[in-house]
């Protein structure tokens, strides 16, 4: 069971508080209308599914609720960084080098 | 009495303790601290099981959890718990115990005779033999192979036993109590860190417990480890977890540990559980899980009486049991010997050591020599006699040529064998750790961490009692400052004696046998022999996953810990590629098996899952109401007058609501409280509908989609204020849909200044329905007035329901006059009963989702998840009304424009109306245009919604069928397998198509 560490709250906590939602930066456009039929596709179901380091988005759903992003090699299950929603994307190559993978 | 095997003296049983017990019905005695294991070898008695697969006689071969024959059934209150390891269950008196997969007796055994056509049974005989013919497989096959299959009988009742749960964090959690073991947790608990120390056994000590010839701190191992675990006892930040399997090592250094902690005891406390699992969080690991031996892969080396050298020195120094009068010690090490010289030294007799090595240490030669007994170097066993137990080994000369000539054969009624030994990397593996070659050591160790863990001591390849001590030591204190940033300093003990042993061997064994009709066993529990495995190799299995599945080898209980790496080391010559090339497969949870109790624990029963229950349940109990499960909620679902059946309850129900009144309990239907200045646009945004200019006091039905376009949720909103609105969900829905606000709220709009909160809960909602309803609530409200012009058809007001605060709808989801009362929910009780009592008055009836269904079906109201499976569009189920045209945004808008959404032939949501009028269409049947379509015609659509209609006297149904919309007055069908249904095409709205009724 992941051990995961909540910015808002503070504290790490275990999975079980905690619900995934997936991939992290991908922001709805502002207008959709104006996005080709193929953005909106990508935008929908493209995901980068990949092995090694990613962003990703967490809600602490049975604590304080709040959405916020995680860095996370998928290949380790090692957390290398934890930053609240609305933050930049951390320099995903420069944490990996940092941690070694 | 008499326990013709037991020693003089010596051994950690009480002798002053008899306990008795019985093994398949015979009466047996034994001693407190005894195994069962150690109690029947005491007894003289070897043979225990049957194997999996030619049931060939087996006996005790380990002292410990990687035992692989003697697998037993232990009764208990009245009940059998299979496979349980004899060497691991605690004696206690009247301990009833049987032996398995035997038919009629353990003696005589029928299934036996698949022995004798072993020739039938190769690797992969199940892969060959069960291809064809493909009937033979329900008649023949199939039933033998379960007859056969599986060693014990599952119990029959349910689990009277219960579990508990706890958990655990910890700076340093220490797996194993060896020297290793004890070394590291005393050199944490020193620098003030909270340890956890869990050991399999139902004693800390590991092997310093059977230990003769060794001494720590000039005293004898075992004393040293009662001090250090007293010394442990009595400090407050140490856990010492007896009995307690780490049986799973998962991310995060998060380890369950199984603990037993009742099963050895003969009456334990009922307050206790059987079992504890324990959720550890530990910021270090040590693994110090020691090291097991490995059998000797000879001719029948399965024969029972033939078991590892080092059991055979723990039956006798720590049970004070002798697993033999004539013993042989077969062996390629320098450990069995000492086995041999304990057994001397009790005056049993050892009729040789044979070693494979051609000049075995000259030291232990001579303590050979000092205590008569013959050494034989340069020699192998080549095969064993006996039916039921060993009597004389078969002995082979080792030829420089690598031929083996006969040696002769010696007498014995029991033979200790050693190949070497293999570090238990299992927990290190299951870290995801890579385990490593390590030519040396002819063993795979433990390579670079990937958790916060280190192994120590044997489970590393690492023995000697002193070298052992240091390395726990060491590895404690690393550990406790890895984890506190604390050291401390301590005295350490030092050992004499106990030195690393040379020498090992891999693989099988030569001999001078016909190699046509020898078994020499690699995997004892799964019955695979040698031969298997290079049988594999030769019918193309490359990969050693493959092997292990083609010949099953290492895949019974142990994960091959015993077989694995005698099975690598013959796939690998008959490969001819290196060890390490050919890999090991990965160990993985659990290291034991694990009882499912421990991983259900109290969620069970009752406590499996929360049970919903609203404030008319008891109401609905006492008046006979039939429930229905509407996912966690229990929901009224009918009310059967005597003599009714649910036809006829329903039909009754949805009569009286149009003729007169129904009150129906909605209170399970999810409900969001949205406020702050921006709640309008935000639902706006979320919603297809508009909502800005939805005026204060007033309702509008809600669709949500998602942003692909599709519907997912609906409901009505009311608006109490230009900054609150009353949002209503599907019962089922409303946890996602809350989920999905918060989502967009807080990630995609931080902009908006609105609070969302879920208030399911917080409310009960009873709804009146019917020609009558504004007259059944009137003498209870206060402060609204409910004539239709002051409160017409989709309004919300905020009243009094007997002077208790309540919001009050008028919608209806029935095409009646209808009105939903929310009250605070400690009210509930009273708002149902109250109005239960005055319906009645007037005639009217309590109506649960059946009539609900049908009532809202005849009005072509759509169920989401029932009418809409997740691809349906509002244009799709005709609800382009309820679009938001002008509307800049909505989650939903932009995915309802991609090209397949608004492509032709798109399924849509239709009315069906069968030409007969009394058959009644099955909810999922498919739909074709052709009455009796060809095989592999793809359907048209299919039925989402049926129902006998009681204001129509007819069934009706919903359907969403291709272009649907365009075929109205059309006739289709509905093929079944007693033949194909005419059915004609209609628009969803079956009953008061103007809504005159609404508006009353
Ligand atoms: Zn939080």
């Amino acid at each position: 069971m992941l051990l995961i560490y909540c910015p808002y709250c503070q504290v790490k906590r275990a999975e079980t508080e905690f619900h995934c939602g997936g991939e992290a930066h991908i922001a709805r456009p502002s207008d959709p209308s104006k996005t080709t039929d193929e953005d909106w596709v990508d935008f929908l179901y493209t995901r980068s599914n990949i092995k090694g380091v990613y962003a990703e988005r967490w809600r602490h759903i049975h604590g304080c609720g709040r959405f916020f992003n995680a860095v996370r090699d998928t290949v380790s299950d090692d957390f290398l960084k934890f930053y609240k929603a609305g933050e930049p994307m951390p320099d995903l190559n420069a944490l990996a080098a940092e941690a070694g993978k | 009495m008499s326990q013709p095997f037991r020693t003089e003296k010596g051994g950690r049983i009480d002798r002053a303790e008899q306990l008795t017990f019985t093994f398949d019905g015979e009466e047996l005695h034994g001693h407190k601290g005894d195994t069962l294991a150690s109690a029947l070898l005491a007894n003289g008695i070897h043979l225990v099981g049957r194997s999996f697969k030619y049931h060939r006689p087996r006996g005790i071969v380990t002292a410990g959890s990687e035992e692989p024959n003697a697998l037993v059934g232990i009764y208990r209150n009245g009940d059998q718990t299979p496979n349980l390891r004899a060497t691991q269950v605690e004696l206690y008196q009247d301990l009833q115990a049987i032996s398995q997969n035997r038919f009629p007796s353990l003696g005589f055994d029928v299934g036996a005779v698949n022995d004798l056509l072993s020739p039938l049974f190769p690797a992969g005989f199940y892969y060959k033999t069960f291809m064809w013919p493909k009937s033979f497989w329900d008649r023949v096959y199939e039933p033998i192979i379960r007859s056969a299959a599986g060693l014990g009988r599952p119990p029959k009742n349910p689990d009277h036993d219960y579990y508990g749960n706890q958990y655990a964090h910890c700076d340093v959690l220490v797996v194993g109590s060896g020297p290793a073991g004890l070394a590291a947790t005393l050199a944490a608990a020193e620098t003030g860190a909270r340890v956890i120390l869990c050991d399999e056994q139902a004693e800390f000590g590991g092997s310093l417990l059977s230990v003769a010839s060794a001494s720590i701190d000039g005293k004898d191992p075992s004393i040293w480890v009662s001090e250090t675990i007293q010394k442990l006892s009595a400090m407050a930040n140490v856990t010492l977890l007896p009995r307690t399997t780490a049986f799973g090592y998962f991310a995060h250094n998060f380890i369950a540990l199984a603990e037993r902690v009742t099963e050895h005891l003969k009456d334990p406390d009922p307050k206790l559980p059987r079992e504890r699992l324990w959720q550890v969080r530990a910021r270090e690991v040590v693994i110090a899980a020691g090291a097991i031996e490995r059998p000797m892969a000879f001719p029948e080396n399965d024969r029972p009486g033939v078991m590892l050298a080092e059991a055979g020195r723990t039956y006798l120094n720590r049970y004070g049991v002798k697993v033999g009068h004539k013993v042989l010690v077969a062996t390629a090490c320098d450990t069995a010997w000492q086995a041999a010289f304990d057994l001397a030294d009790h005056g049993v007799e050892v009729v040789a050591i044979a070693d494979i090595r051609e000049t075995p240490p000259d030291n232990l030669i001579s303590i050979a020599k000092a205590r008569g007994i013959r050494v034989e170097a340069g020699c192998v066993v080549t095969g064993t006699l006996g039916r039921k137990r060993v009597k004389a080994a078969l002995l082979g000369r080792l030829m420089t040529s690598g031929q083996v000539a006969s040696g002769g054969q010696v007498e014995c009624d029991a033979l200790l064998m050693s190949a070497g030994w293999t570090p238990t990397v299992s927990l290190y593996s299951q870290s995801r750790g890579k385990v490593v070659w390590d030519a040396e050591k002819g063993a795979y160790v433990p390579g670079k961490p990937v958790q916060k863990e280190r192994s120590t001591g044997a489970s590393k390849g690492l023995y000697g009692l002193q070298a052992t001590l240091e390395d726990g030591y060491a590895a404690g204190e690393e550990a406790a400052r890895a984890a506190t940033g604390k050291t401390a300093t301590f005295t350490r003990a030092t050992a004499s004696g106990g030195e690393a042993g040379n020498g090992g061997t891999l693989g099988a064994l030569p001999h001078d046998r016909d190699a046509s009709r020898v078994k020499a066993f690699v995997d004892y529990q799964n019955d695979v022999t040698a031969k298997d495995v290079k049988l594999a190799v030769r019918e193309g299995m490359h990969s050693i996953e493959h092997i292990k599945r083609y010949t099953t080898t290492g895949m019974a209980t142990d994960q091959g810990r015993l077989s694995n790496m005698n099975a690598l080391q013959i796939a690998s010559g008959s490969l001819e590629r290196p060890m390490p090339e050919v890999g090991l497969t990965t160990f993985r949870q659990p290291y034991t098996p694990t009882t499912f109790g421990l991983f259900a624990g109290v969620a069970r029963g009752d406590f499996f899952d929360p049970v919903r229950k609203t404030p008319s349940h008891d109401w609905v109990v006492g008046n006979g109401g039939v429930f229905e499960d509407v996912s966690q909620w229990k929901r009224a679902w009918y009310f059967p007058k005597t003599g009714e059946d649910m036809h006829a309850a329903v039909a009754r129900e949805c009569k009286t609501v149009r003729e007169s009144v129904g009150l129906f309990d909605a209170s399970t239907l999810g409900k969001i409280e949205v406020v702050g200045p921006d709640a309008a646009e935000f639902l706006e945004r979320m919603y297809t509908n508009p909502w800005k200019k939805l005026a204060p006091g007033r309702c509008r039905y809600g669709l949500l989609l998602n942003d692909a376009g599709f519907i997912t949720d609906d409901g009505v909103i009311g608006r109490l204020a230009e900054d609150r609105f009353h949002v209503t969900t599907t019962t089922g829905g409303a946890p996602s849909v809350f989920a999905t606000m918060e989502d967009y709220l807080q990630t995609e709009w931080p902009d908006l200044d609105v609070w969302i909160t879920s208030t399911t809960e917080q409310y009960a909602v009873a709804a009146v329905q019917g020609p009558k309803a504004r007259e059944v609530i009137a003498p209870f409200i206060e402060g609204v007035d409910l004539s239709a012009e002051a409160l017409p058809h989709m309004s919300v007001k905020e009243a009094t329901f007997c002077g208790v605060p309540c919001r009050l709808f008028r919608i209806s989801f029935t095409g009646e006059l209808g009105f939903e009362i929310n009250v605070p929910r400690r009210h509930g009780r009273m708002l149902w009963e109250t109005l239960a009592a005055e319906i009645e008055k007037h005639g009217g009836t309590p109506y649960g989702t059946e009539s609900m269904h049908v009532l809202r079906a005849e009005k072509g109201y759509i169920i989401v998840g029932q009418d809409t499976d997740g691809t349906v569009t509002p244009h799709d189920a005709g609800m382009s009304w309820a679009i938001g045209k002008k509307k800049f945004d909505f989650v939903g808008k932009r995915g309802l424009e991609r090209p397949d959404l608004i492509a032709e032939n798109r399924k849509q949501f239709v009315g069906l109306l069968t030409k007969d009028p009394k058959v009644k269409l099955e909810e999922g049947a498919q739909i074709t245009t052709a009455e009796t379509p060809a095989t592999g015609t793809p359907a048209e659509g299919h039925v989402t919604s049926s129902y006998y209609s009681p204001a129509l006297d007819r069934t009706i149904a919903l359907a969403v069928v291709k272009n649907g919309h365009a075929l109205e007055g059309q006739t289709l069908y509905v093929p079944m397998p007693d033949g194909s249904i005419p059915v004609e095409v209609t628009g969803t709205v079956f009953y008061d198509k103007e809504g005159a009724r609404l508006n009353v």
